[in-house]
């Protein structure tokens, strides 16, 4: 018997078999497909920011405009800035692991298949659930880091925040969960021979960014469930006239919201990581030395959170301290800077899309670097704090960083996933739009924020120098819009009638080169084998890494002489994920008996799932084909 | 059309503008201070901004070299050696750094000290409690046993050591001019203090979300010479009902003022007779006349503003809370409401006459 089915177990649903169309989607647990489920949903939230983004900027195209009413703005920058943090550059980068991590280590799947996918419709349906309350009455509106005491009900009696508390809640569980399924993935299943410093960088970034958010969440629920506690039963964590010092949401909120950025911008390091080495044909320079800086960044971004509090008087000495543990983080992160452009010292440098992603990346990572440096300073910050400096500071930080990133990213892995190739020359017109119109955008934002322009202001005075800045700014959107209407255009064109790309178009160094594009629902016919960083590299070139030649596509027969264990997919997951969501529906209207039978499903679910087994099938590619 | 101008000109302006710290100057500009606390700030500022051109042309420089000499050519298909890395270069791109940090790090720390200790108001210093409230300031002077609103009056070059408090959310007391800001925080005290050594008017904006009017919470700060500053002091003391002119507009507005409800919210205190009206969680209107802005410095204090803003708030600043007195189509409105602006703008104004000359009191009552 060539597949070996587990013995039948009790559940209520059938276990799925679906391989293609609609219903195979929501009951997968393969990796692949729950990465590009990721990868397309963050678009999707990427899309809807950006238009929330476009509006405030018409807004703000000159003084004292009213296209949109206060309140409005207030939801607008809530909204762009939950979408983009939470829910479209965070799970970017959980997209690519889902996908390339298992790729990249000569791995099947992640670890815990099932759990991966209720990360997956836990943050979608989360995401989802905060986007209705645009219908339901109101967006939440007191900004994507939700202070107290504007979250209080007497403060905000509307629904808008108890969306933002339940939907952020929700999908930060599944997000913890993904970090715990990468960690045990990356730690356990790598291909035999893959050590820990054969690792793939990005895979070494993914790690320790699995590890900042199993630690940087829990406060966060914490905090949000302090909320939930206050607005839906009446406790009193955050109503100050009831004695709360309100500030303890703002320890919390930082002490996950700092690690956030690296956790967001750490799978972009990952990815530059490879883009650079793979155009320059050279390996990362200073492999170590990325690791322990990346390492160090993550480290003490555990330790900077007060630096996003400098202005609320918590005196010189603390002040100090998270002065300087926030200059640390400059050492190692220059280093990085410095290790990119020594890989691409004395390469073959090949000018891709990707690897100008890269470039633009340097660049502007750069930049925000510096005024981070800058606004690490208490004494500069007390001006610069909560202006529009900060709002430039941050998206040269995580837009130009991460995102720009991750727009190369898509670039540079699409042929990888769907087997096709982008067009280039298009590509480079949509980067050359998106990057002019980024840096319009936010360069005059600094020196708006420097004359005098606070954040989250629906308007602003003329004749105070704010004019100029501002209409360049909203200049910008047309053309960061328009590149990224190309971006989109040219996606969807190579989807539809793009050249085929082969297995190995970029003449890749990793592993997940090595397999077919799109690769098959089982990875890899063969357990891949290492015997050195760059895996497929050093097969393909074994005389520049003096190793010996290990085809990763042949060499580790022995490993799968049981076959492949292809796990079976699931309802339980997105069953789930639907009765969690259809519960805090119940709690935000105060409707206890839709919350309680939810509850009472959720739990099923839990039960069915743990009953229902791991389920599957064996199989021997090579010996039987695709389907045993 | 205008906007292509606009754009031609536009990176040239930039570049000339960032090159120049003197043309971003402006009514709430860090690039203006007036007071040591700003200067430092700034300074601080200016020192790492000159830190990090070399920075940033080190990295522009080594990548564009790279870029130009290491580019693949056409047909080259040589595998370049592979490097893994280089330790002496490692150690010193860790230490240059290493370097920057400790030059940025040993002023900053020395200013932290400098502006952010706590300070005791003491002789000479002008001590004001300033609460923050959805959205305007109130601002006491526990020296002197005074309270106004959205204005504050410090005489030039003193220090002005400010307490912090907030009646219901967050937000931030921001004077560019004259320094950094400091969070209004429910349940806690922060400190902040503040000089001028040049007498104006300096512009001041919250700077936290405070949702709903947030944008237009300003205020301002006037700085006056020291014998301006004890005049709008007394003018406290005298007693609250003041006008200069027999026109029988202000007597209306006196009796609408009573009659439409506002002295159930607004305090007008009299100092003098020792009679207090109104609630402390509303913009205290004593010597109002004395203004130049109304609505937490959204508008100057003209006589057509101060109406325009009494007869319909949310028409000057969207989501304040000030009720709308009259219906719309209430053919009375206008007429009302320019009566209350009189009589308001009358408040503390015999002090005006006095200073007769002095810049810093506005003609706000115009023809009268």
């Amino acid at each position: 018997m060539a597949a070996s089915t587990n013995v039948a177990k009790p559940a209520l649903f059938v276990r799925p078999t679906w391989q293609t169309g609609l219903l195979s989607w929501l009951t997968t647990i393969d990796h692949k497909k729950l990465g590009i489920l990721y990868i397309t949903s963050s678009f999707l939230f990427l899309a809807l920011a950006s238009i929330e983004a476009f509006i405030m900027r018409l807004q703000l195209m000159r003084p004292g405009q009213d296209l949109v009413s206060p309140d409005a703005f207030n939801q607008l920058f809530t909204m762009h800035g939950v979408s983009m943090v939470f829910l479209a550059i965070m799970p970017l980068g959980i997209g690519f692991a889902n996908y390339f991590v298992p790729l990249m280590i000569g791995a099947r799947d992640l670890a815990f298949p099932r759990l991966n996918a209720f990360g997956y419709w836990v943050y979608a349906f989360g995401g989802l659930m905060i986007y209705t309350s645009f219908f339901l009455g109101g967006a939440p509106d007191i900004g994507w880091t939700g202070y107290a005491p504007n979250t209080t009900l007497s403060a905000n009696p509307g629904l808008g925040v108890d969306f933002y508390m339940f939907g952020l809640f929700i999908s930060g569980i599944g997000t913890t969960a993904t970090g715990m399924n990468l960690i045990v993935t990356i730690i356990n299943m790598r291909a035999p021979g893959m050590t820990f410093m054969r690792m793939p960088v990005f895979v070494w970034m993914m790690l320790i960014t699995s590890f900042m958010i199993i630690f940087a969440f829990p406060p966060l629920t914490v905090a949000f469930l302090q909320v939930i506690l206050d607005r839906t039963f009446g406790t009193l964590f955050y109503v100050p006239s009831a004695g709360a010092l309100p500030i303890l949401w703002q320890h919390l909120f930082w002490i996950f919201g700092h690690p956030e950025v690296y956790i967001i911008i750490l799978p972009a390091f990952g990815l530059i990581s490879e883009m650079i080495p793979t155009f320059s044909r050279k390996p990362l320079f200073g492999y170590p030395v990325m690791i322990l800086a990346s390492i160090l960044i993550a480290f003490m971004g555990f330790a900077v959170w007060s630096h996003h509090m400098f202005t609320t008087g918590l005196g010189p000495v603390v002040n100090t301290a998270f002065s300087l543990t926030s200059f640390i983080i400059g050492i190692p992160t220059g280093v990085k800077i410095f290790n990119w452009l020594g890989t691409l010292w004395g390469g073959s440098i090949r000018f891709t899309t990707p690897l100008m992603y890269s470039l633009a990346f340097i660049i502007t990572f750069t930049l925000g670097g510096i005024t981070g440096i800058m606004v690490a300073m208490p004494t500069f910050d007390a001006q610069v704090h909560d202006t529009y400096f900060v709002v430039a500071h941050f998206h040269y930080a995580m837009g130009g960083g991460a995102l720009l990133t991750f727009l190369g990213g898509v670039h540079y892995w699409f042929p990888k996933i769907t087997g096709k190739m982008i067009d280039e020359r298009m590509g480079k017109v949509a980067f050359w739009f998106i990057v002019i119109g980024f840096h319009t955008i936010f360069f005059p934002q600094h020196l708006a924020g420097l004359q005098g322009m606070p954040r989250r202001i629906q308007t602003y005075p003329a004749g105070i120098g704010l004019e100029l800045w501002n209409f360049m700014s909203t200049f910008g959107t047309f053309i960061m819009g328009i590149g990224l209407v190309i971006f989109a255009y040219n996606l969807v064109k190579a989807f539809r009638s793009g050249a085929p790309a082969g297995n190995d178009p970029w003449d890749g160094r990793t592993l997940e080169w090595a397999t077919s594009s799109p690769p098959p629902y089982y990875d890899f016919a063969v357990q891949p084998v290492v015997n050195s960083l760059d895996a497929f590299w050093a097969y393909k070139h074994p005389e520049t890494l003096h190793v010996e030649a290990i085809d990763p596509r042949k060499a580790g027969k022995e490993y799968d002489a049981h076959g492949v264990h292809i796990p079976g997919q699931s309802w339980y997951p997105i069953l789930g994920s639907l009765a969690i969501i259809v519960g805090s529906y119940g709690l935000i209207y105060d409707n206890l008996v839709l919350a309680i039978v939810s509850g009472v499903f959720f739990i099923f679910t839990v039960f069915g799932w743990a009953f229902e087994g791991v389920g599957g099938h064996h199989l021997h590619p090579e010996l039987e084909g695709e389907r045993a | 059309m205008r906007i292509g101008w606009l754009w031609r000109a536009l990176p040239g302006a930039a570049l000339m503008f960032v090159l120049s710290g003197c043309a971003l100057e402006g009514e709430q500009s860090v690039f203006s201070p007036v007071g040591p606390l700003a200067s430092e700030q700034l300074g601080l500022f200016m020192y790492t901004w000159y830190l990090s051109i070399p920075v940033f042309l080190l990295v522009a420089g080594v990548m564009v070299y790279v870029l130009v000499r290491y580019r693949r050519r056409r047909g080259d298909d040589s595998i370049p050696g592979q490097t893994h890395g280089n330790v002496l270069l490692e150690v010193v791109w860790t230490t240059i750094p290493v370097i920057i940090v400790i030059l940025i790090a040993v002023p900053t720390v020395r200013s932290i000290f400098r502006t952010q200790s706590f300070v005791e108001a003491g002789d000479g210093d002008v001590a004001v409690t300033v609460t923050g409230y959805q959205w305007w300031w109130k601002f006491d002077y526990p020296q002197y046993g005074i309270t106004t609103a959205n204005e504050l009056h410090v005489p030039v070059g003193a220090r002005l050591v400010l307490d912090l408090e907030s009646g219901d959310v967050l937000h931030a007391f921001w004077a560019p001019r004259l320094g950094g800001k400091v969070d209004l925080i429910p349940n806690q005290d922060n400190q902040l203090w503040l000089q001028a050594n040049e007498p104006g008017v300096y512009y001041g904006q919250c700077a936290e979300l405070c949702l709903g009017a947030h944008a237009y919470m300003r205020f301002r700060i006037v700085v006056e010479e020291q014998e301006a500053f004890e005049r709008w002091v007394a003018s406290f003391q005298q007693p609250v009902v003041q006008t200069v002119s027999s026109d029988p507009l202000f007597e209306q507005g006196r009796a609408l003022f009573a009659q439409k409800g506002c002295i159930g919210c607004h305090a007008l205190d009299n100092y003098a007779e020792g009679v207090s009206y109104g609630q402390p969680q509303f913009p205290d209107l004593t010597n109002f006349g004395l203004r130049n802005t109304v609505g937490a410095g959204v508008l100057d204090a003209t006589l057509d503003n101060v109406a325009q803003w009494i007869m319909d708030p949310q028409s000057v600043k969207p989501g304040n809370r000030m009720p709308t007195l009259w219906a719309a189509d209430d053919p009375n409105r206008e007429q009302e409401a320019r009566a209350i602006a009189a009589y308001l703008l009358s408040l503390g104004t015999q002090q005006r006459a006095a200073d007769a000359g002095n810049t810093l009191a506005m003609g706000a009552l115009g023809g009268n």
